[in-house]
């Protein structure tokens, strides 16, 4: 009887996970399969793929070493500027707005997202274009700026456009955040910095990891952005991609490159995790 | 077309089919048939040499081209939409190398796109195009076509295909901005890391952007040689520092005054000298690009009958002779050429002298598929 019942368990369980299982098989590993038998192809003369066994692509890797480099200094450098501009503005909504204004300013942050991150990088192509900021700021008397399709620009297209990504974590953990304990700070004579630091910082590190995480890998395959904002000088690895597949048709050496930036994605974000995990884990430890 | 009704339909009749049309149950073309109104659209559309051969066949409700950004009247379509019911879809792209790599890829969905002369060989080779049936474009004239300009849509006798225009890639200047005279492509580079500094733009496109940079240094626009490609490279990278933007849609960026100069196609030159007469259009003296762009039929095209419709409309010398207007590209064909205006066919930008195209040189197969000088652009780009 047990035993059949257990089996009957193990089926729905398996029927259950199946169509995730066959998901991830179809989309993820058989792609990731196809793309790494890639890696080690020749292109073919009119471009594409070639059947082969060579390193010839890993070893061409450099060639594409400053994309990696702005990418793996931008996207992070990206995820910290949304970091910073995010934080308060979570902590605003969650811990200092009125519960009854929550809703509404929920929204504002959210109902820009239904329009397509296109059109808005657009929007930022006439803002940060010469008749847009800098013909305003040349009004009062400041030089001639230039600032579109400059790492700059990037910058700000990217903090935009992930902002939201960024706050909703930050919100959604500071909001379970339990008063009582900075109502228990503040009795035991602790100044509102270091309460922030000692409590309501570690209880938030949850939804600050989730953001920079969902924020850092979302930007390491960002094309868009530095394509617009950049004027197609900033280039990021997704634009190394999208050149090679859409222009080269060198698509071995293309799936080389995301080879390898699937592997230091996961190498980058296993040992960021782990590092940061430690950290907000003995601070918890501490606190309880 | 369907059997004619009896009388004119009535109102309640022609809501009751248009609502079986919206649900689907009935095509497009037995709605036409039963309410009349396909009979009325051929009469009143029917201009000039237009048969109504063309439009008995099921054309569908949609269709899609892939060409370039800036390059066609909207109007035509619009009339084209409005004679068959077909509504175009239009997708742009900065060069052939995307085009051609959309094609390798499959599933582009195009029924009619816009190669240049030097890629023709290659879609043909690789069987991404076949050949024309000339019988279905009773509106393109091959006698009055120019043989240099239309030579490389015919293989083996066959034609593959047709031309829409010709032109050159120059360089289109600010003279507002820039006081510095630009006679060549050496000036161009030059000017990009001094005057022009963070205003220059140059095409994201191996052909043109390598092509000029070899020219420049006094190399041929097709080089494929190692130590020649090296140089220009080396080259291009020294300037990238100082541009405004690689892309081949340079033309809201000149428009805002963003970007000062810029390689420019023939086309782009006319329009915004046309728009912006501050804006100058100059050949190299040192050399460049003279091509064609042709229309052609991906083999993979899912409605001929429309691609090769909108074609044939558009080789209609009455309509041709409307983009060549607002296009602003030189036509091939003499009888466009015949009912231009005299303010188009004497503008020197769309019909510079013979002297001045005598050092440009036509694209060359071989860049296409060199993986040389495809790696050499992705280089530039990702310096």
């Amino acid at each position: 009887m047990a035993t059949r019942a257990g089996t009957r368990h193990r089926f729905v369980t398996a029927a259950l996970a199946a169509p995730a299982a066959l998901w991830m098989l179809v989309f993820l590993v058989l792609p990731f399969v196809a793309m790494l038998v890639f890696a080690f192809g020749r292109r073919a003369p009119e471009g594409g793929y070639l059947p082969g066994f060579t390193f010839e692509q890993f070893l061409n890797l450099p060639a594409r070493a400053a994309a990696f480099g702005n990418t793996l200094m931008l996207a992070p450098a990206g995820a910290l500027l949304c970091l910073l501009v995010a934080y308060p503005v979570a902590y605003y909504l969650a811990v200092k707005a009125a519960p009854r204004h929550r809703l509404v300013l929920v929204s504002l942050i959210v109902v820009p997202f239904w329009t397509s991150l296109l059109v808005r990088t657009y929007a930022w192509m006439y803002i940060l274009g010469s008749r847009g900021l800098p013909n305003l700021l040349s009004t009062i008397g400041l030089p001639d700026l230039r600032m579109l399709n400059t790492p700059g620009a990037v910058l700000v297209g990217i903090v935009y456009g992930y902002l939201p990504l960024m706050i909703m974590p930050i919100y959604v953990s500071l909001e379970k955040l339990d008063r009582r304990l900075l109502d228990a700070s503040a009795d035991l004579g602790a100044r509102p910095v270091s309460t922030f630091l000692g409590i309501t910082l570690p209880l938030s590190l949850p939804g600050v990891m989730t953001g920079v995480a969902l924020v850092t890998i979302l930007l390491l395959g960002e094309y868009l952005i530095p394509q617009l904002l950049g004027g197609g000088k900033v280039f990021f690895i997704g634009n190394a991609l999208v050149d090679l597949f859409l222009q080269s048709r060198n698509w071995p050496f293309g799936s080389a490159i995301a080879v390898t930036l699937v592997l230091v994605v996961v190498v980058v974000l296993t040992v960021a995790m782990r590092i940061a995990w430690r950290f907000a884990g003995t601070r918890r430890v501490d606190l309880v | 077309m369907s059997k004619l009704p009896e009388k004119p339909i009535s109102a309640e009749a022609l809501t009751a089919q248009f609502m079986r049309l919206k649900r689907g149950s009935v095509s497009r073309r037995h709605f036409l048939g039963v309410t009349g109104l396909g009979l009325a659209t051929a009469v009143l559309g029917r201009t000039g040499s237009f048969s109504l051969e063309a439009h008995a066949q099921d054309l569908g409700s949609q269709m899609s081209l892939a060409t370039w950004p800036n390059y066609h009247d909207p109007a035509s379509f619009e009339a084209f939409t409005a004679k068959t019911g077909v509504a175009v879809e239009v997708n742009v792209f900065g060069s052939n190398e995307e085009m051609l790599a959309k094609l390798q890829a499959g599933g582009t969905g195009w029924d009619l796109f816009v190669p240049t002369n030097y890629t023709i060989s290659t879609y043909a080779k690789l069987k991404l195009i076949d050949p024309l049936d000339l019988s279905k474009l009773p509106n393109y004239s091959a006698k009055t076509e120019t043989a240099r300009f239309t030579q490389e849509g015919v293989i083996d006798g066959q034609t593959y295909a047709v031309p829409k225009n010709w032109g050159t890639t120059g360089m289109a200047i600010n003279t507002d901005k820039l006081k510095t005279p630009v006679t060549s492509w050496k000036d161009f580079f030059e000017l990009a890391q001094t005057e022009a500094d963070g205003r220059a733009m140059v095409h994201d496109y191996q052909l043109t952007t390598i092509g000029s940079a070899l020219v420049s240094l006094g190399y041929k626009f097709n080089s494929v040689d190692p130590a020649e490609l090296a140089k220009a490279e080396e080259l291009l990278v020294k300037v990238k520092p100082h541009l405004f933007a690689i892309n081949s849609d340079y033309q809201p960026a000149m428009r805002a005054t963003d970007a000062w100069m810029t390689m420019c196609w023939t086309n782009d030159g006319a329009q915004l000298n046309r728009d912006m007469p501050e804006i100058a259009f100059v050949l190299g003296k040192d050399g460049g690009e003279i091509w064609s762009d042709f229309y052609a039929i991906p083999s993979s095209a899912a409605n001929k009958a429309a691609g090769y419709a909108l074609l044939d409309f558009l080789m209609t010398p009455e309509n041709a002779v409307k983009e060549h207007i607002a296009n602003g590209a030189p036509t091939t064909d003499s009888r466009v050429l015949a009912l231009l205006p005299t303010e188009v066919t004497s503008n020197k930008i769309v019909y510079p002298d013979e002297a001045a195209l005598t050092p440009l040189e036509f694209g060359a197969a071989v860049t296409l598929t060199d993986p040389a000088r495809a790696e050499v652009m992705a280089r530039f780009k990702a310096a």
